[in-house]
């Protein structure tokens, strides 16, 4: 029953999106209110289609594995949302959030896709302003904007640094309205274990409640998922800490496509690793990049006293800085996108001109806008930013440059869904970081928000309606059958086994482990010797795992070392699949880069004539190779060419 | 600061297997922590040594580790979230600390977030009383465009001050009545402060306090504890809109 088929429509790319709504199917009120739809995951993504839908009239089950869904990681997003209003009159348009976005994402994206995305973006900001979201204003009370990298004009949204938890204060808001109003059931501190498939088609869940342990069967007419990135296979990454790839995983294995598992994005702007204890990064806003300059010393003399402590940055003088970003790409300058502006921080350090005591790390500098605009100007846009800064290192930003390295941040990989937002299981369908549809092989900064806004108020709504209007004569799923019973077998047997094995090696000892081979082989830089080298090492981790992972405590009570296991064994089978998907893309593109494959410059070179297609992987079994399928993109609004940011 | 390294703490900590069982305290030592590391990175140090001593690892809440999910909250030597100001749990650091210091831990104490293993709370309350007005009645698709309501820049920060509220319960856990008011006036000073928001806000303020109290959260009696421990610095003049909000809507009544 499978279908890898994009299903874009036909048409002029303005009017694929009206013309799709006005011919897909429509549920009629009073059958919306018998179909039952799982929505796995309360973030952006989960908690906006989780309202929309309940609004709808459909019975909505909400599933998060924290203890409430305002805490879901889009929480943590800080710089802004993306939206082509052209508030400030600087020519933006609709169009060219399409084609920044495309670009940006180094032409391995849909078109329609993202166009779509585009097209609706307007939409969210009004929908958003109207639930209470205190965006920044100008004086006269209108919107404002702020820049991001990549892109010449001002259409973020933003409020202070804080806007993913203002955007999902809302959407939680939204959907506490719906649980009052009983049209959403919450099941929160539940942990999604399994996916069931019942004649081809998704039919419910499987969850372990983290308080009790309890095993329990959910059915639904249709199953969501919208359980975010996975960037946390590489250990350290700014992501939360229970940011995990497991309900993603448990689709692949039930047959729903991966698409470009290796398509990773690191941000530039991280506070950098300190010690061996780490347990996360933490991102400083890209947007910090609009009045920060980046630099290192122009002499290695200079660099190697400061990573003896023996001179503080401000004894550089200015002729002795390098503003490399500004130097290497004078029209964009500190603005370049992630990608860009990572490799450049990477290739410094390794040259040996890194800041800090491990030299892995440049200077974001402020001086320049405090002197010039003052310090309250900046403390009024960044002031939560600084503190948080000030809080970690012990340094004030104000005073002091910062410093930061890159770091693990999202991951444009995902379930491979079509037009619809539909996997290649029927009925399944996956929305927000957990698809791989519209950032290519690199996100735009504030684009995440947008498409996790996008999917989950305005896209997944009408689109889900096409397949449930087909099974409006099914009655509520019967949890008492085989295919529930045999999925929650499977469960409590991983499960028990897992605990049996009582080895002498902790969860975070394998974590770690995996993380430290997947940054140096399937991370900012990669080479076919390395990718090959981490398959093999990854498989060898994974054995050990399943021989000596220690995981104290029971079945039947609260624990976190449990549900960390399940997501590392996850992580070490994935990890895998990342590098297979690296080592087949041979050429460079966004935040895939292999060393083989670069201009004479040392910039990313593409193969548009071999490579130009999403990459979806479909499980073959625990022992066998996974079969690569090729999706196609056709280019017809855009033109192809080398991304310069020069 | 330069980091350092504290040779000896002993950790003094709140023990309890579920929410029917009795707690206890127990004590740990732990040596060399780098005053670098986190307050939450020195407690996943602890656990990986019980793990290997075959004690079952401190359950404690955290997620984003970097003071915006809310869902870290330790009693740390008798304050919310510790020694330091306007912030979480998981932005402490260990450079708070000194040498051979014994750090006593414990989980929010309040009749309305029932322990439920070790450092961790039941915090559903807040959830229960935000869906009982906690919003704007607004469908997904009706809203109007954006820029056609203007809002002054000042109401917007007012608002924006307020809607900064992660939902953490330091308020809770710091007041000797346990009140949840700190809480609910943030959301109703953020929704009252904006135009979309101020057609519900007297609904909106008497249904949330009344949940607050049905919920068991004690009365307010201005102490201000709550805001010297809340990590998001929102005001307790919050309280007093929610209480003009509250007094108003009375009067209409
Ligand atoms: C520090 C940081 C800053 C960022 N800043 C920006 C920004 O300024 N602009 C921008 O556009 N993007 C930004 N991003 C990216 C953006 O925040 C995310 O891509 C986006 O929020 C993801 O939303 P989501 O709804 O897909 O997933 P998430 O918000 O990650 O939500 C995942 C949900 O799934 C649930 N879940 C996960 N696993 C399970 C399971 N096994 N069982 C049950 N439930 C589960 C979780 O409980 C949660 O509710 C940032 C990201 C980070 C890390
Ligand atoms: S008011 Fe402050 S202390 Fe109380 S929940 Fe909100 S952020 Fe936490
Ligand atoms: S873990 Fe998110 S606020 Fe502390």
């Amino acid at each position: 029953m499978q279908t890898f088929e994009s299903k874009i429509p036909d048409g002029p790319i303005k009017e694929k999106w009206k013309k799709h709504k006005e011919s897909i199917k429509v549920v009629s009120p009073n059958n919306k209110m018998k179909l039952d739809i799982i929505v796995v995951g309360t973030g952006l993504a989960g908690g906006s289609a989780a309202a929309s839908l309940a609004e709808l009239g459909y019975n909505v089950k909400s599933f998060c594995y924290q203890d409430s869904p305002r805490r879901a990681h889009s929480i943590a997003a800080q710089g802004g949302i993306n939206a082509a209003k052209n508030y400030q009159n600087d020519n933006d348009s609709v169009f060219r959030l399409f084609y920044d976005t495309i670009k940006g994402g180094d032409y391995r994206s849909r078109e329609a896709n993202v166009f779509r995305m585009a097209e609706v973006s307007g939409n969210i900001i009004d929908q958003c302003v109207a639930q209470g979201v205190p965006f920044a204003r100008e004086y006269g009370g209108t919107l404002a904007n702020r820049s991001f990298g990549g892109v010449l004009v001002s259409r973020t949204f933003y409020a202070r640094g804080q806007t993913g938890q203002q955007l999902l204060l809302g959407s939680y808001a939204a959907m506490n309205r719906q649980i009052a109003n009983g049209k959403i059931q919450l099941y929160a501190r539940r942990e999604m274990l399994d996916l069931v498939v019942i004649d081809g088609k998704a039919k419910g869940i499987i969850t372990r409640n983290l308080i009790t342990g309890e095993i329990e069967r959910h059915g639904a007419h249709a199953v969501v998922i919208a359980s975010g990135g996975y960037s946390n296979v590489f250990y350290l990454s700014t992501n939360a800490m229970g940011s995990n790839v497991s309900p993603v995983w448990q689709i692949y294995k039930k047959g729903a496509f991966f698409a470009n598992p290796s398509y990773a994005q690191i941000h530039p702007t991280c506070i950098p690793v300190h010690g061996e204890y780490q347990s996360k990064l933490t991102l400083m806003s890209e947007s910090l990049r609009n009045d920060g300059r980046i630099w290192v010393p122009k002499e290695k003399v200079d660099a190697i006293k400061l990573q003896f402590s023996e001179i503080k940055p401000n004894d550089i003088p200015e002729e002795k800085r390098d503003y490399y970003l500004e130097r290497r790409y004078p029209s964009y300058g500190n603005l370049v996108p992630r990608d860009v502006a990572s490799r450049a921080a990477k290739e410094r350090c390794d040259a040996g001109f890194g800041v800090n005591s491990s030299g892995k790390a440049v200077f974001l500098d402020f001086a320049a806008t405090i002197k010039e605009r003052g310090k309250e100007e900046i403390e009024k846009k960044y002031g939560n930013l600084f503190q948080m800064y000030q809080k970690i290192t012990d340094v004030n930003p104000y005073e002091e440059p910062m410093m930061i390295y890159p770091a693990i941040h999202y991951t444009m990989g995902g379930t491979w869904v079509d037009y619809n937002l539909m996997t290649t299981i029927p009925g399944l369908y996956a929305i927000g970081e957990a698809n791989f549809s519209d950032h290519g092989a690199n996100r735009l900064g504030a684009s995440a928000l947008m498409q996790g806004l996008a999917d989950g108020y305005f896209i997944l709504p009408y689109t889900i309606g096409n397949y449930l209007a087909d099974e409006i004569q099914t009655p509520k799923i019967n949890t008492n059958v085989k295919e529930f019973e045999d999925a929650e077998n499977a469960i409590m047997e991983r499960l028990k086994s897992v605990m049996l094995i009582q080895g002498s090696k902790t969860v975070d000892y394998f974590h770690k482990r995996l993380g430290q081979i997947m940054w140096d082989k399937v991370g900012m830089s990669r080479n076919e010797k390395g990718l090959k080298e981490a398959i093999e090492e990854i498989r060898t981790l994974r054995k050990e795992f399943w021989k000596d992972i220690r995981v104290p405590g029971s079945l039947n009570n609260i624990n976190p070392e449990l549900e960390k296991a399940g997501k590392t064994a996850d992580f070490l089978e994935l990890g895998e699949l990342m590098a297979r998907d690296a080592l087949q893309r041979n050429e460079s593109c966004g935040g895939h880069y292999r060393e083989e494959f670069t201009t004479e410059e040392g910039e990313a070179k593409r193969d548009d004539e071999n490579y130009s297609f999403v990459g979806a992987w479909e499980y073959k079994g625990e022992d066998s190779v996974p079969e690569l399928h090729k999706e196609h993109l056709e280019f017809e609004y855009v033109k192809l060419t080398q991304r310069s940011y020069k | 600061m330069a980091e350092k390294i504290l040779r000896k703490i002993k950790l003094k900590i709140w023990r309890q297997e579920n929410a029917q069982s009795k707690g206890y305290f127990d004590t740990y030592e732990l040596e060399n922590i780098s005053t670098d590391a986190s307050f939450l990175e020195m407690m996943d140090l602890l656990n990986e040594h019980l793990i290997m001593e075959g004690i079952d690892p401190v359950a404690f809440d955290h997620d984003c580790r970097e003071g915006i999910c809310g869902s870290c909250g330790l009693f740390i030597n008798g304050r919310a979230h510790g020694p330091d100001n306007d912030i979480t749990t998981c932005q402490l650091h260990m450079r708070k600390f000194r040498e051979g210091a014994t750090i006593v831990i414990e989980p929010w104490r309040a009749k309305s977030f029932p322990v439920i293993k070790d450092l961790m709370v039941d915090r559903s309350a807040f959830d229960i009383i935000q869906q009982a007005g906690g919003f704007i009645t607004i469908n997904t698709g009706s809203a109007v465009v954006a820029n056609t309501i203007l809002i002054d820049p000042k109401s917007a920060e007012t608002a924006m001050d307020a809607a900064s509220c992660i939902g953490c319960g330091a308020c809770v856990a710091a007041c000797k009545n346990s009140s949840a008011m700190l809480f609910v006036a943030a959301k109703v000073t953020h929704l009252a402060n904006l135009p979309q928001g101020k057609p519900e806000a007297k609904k909106r303020a008497i249904q949330m306090a009344k949940k607050m109290d049905e919920l068991g959260f004690g009365g307010c009696s201005n102490t201000g504890a709550c805001e010297v421990e809340c990590p998001k610095n929102i005001s307790i003049s919050t309280i007093a809109t929610l209480n003009r909000e509250y007094l108003s809507a009375n009067v209409d009544q």
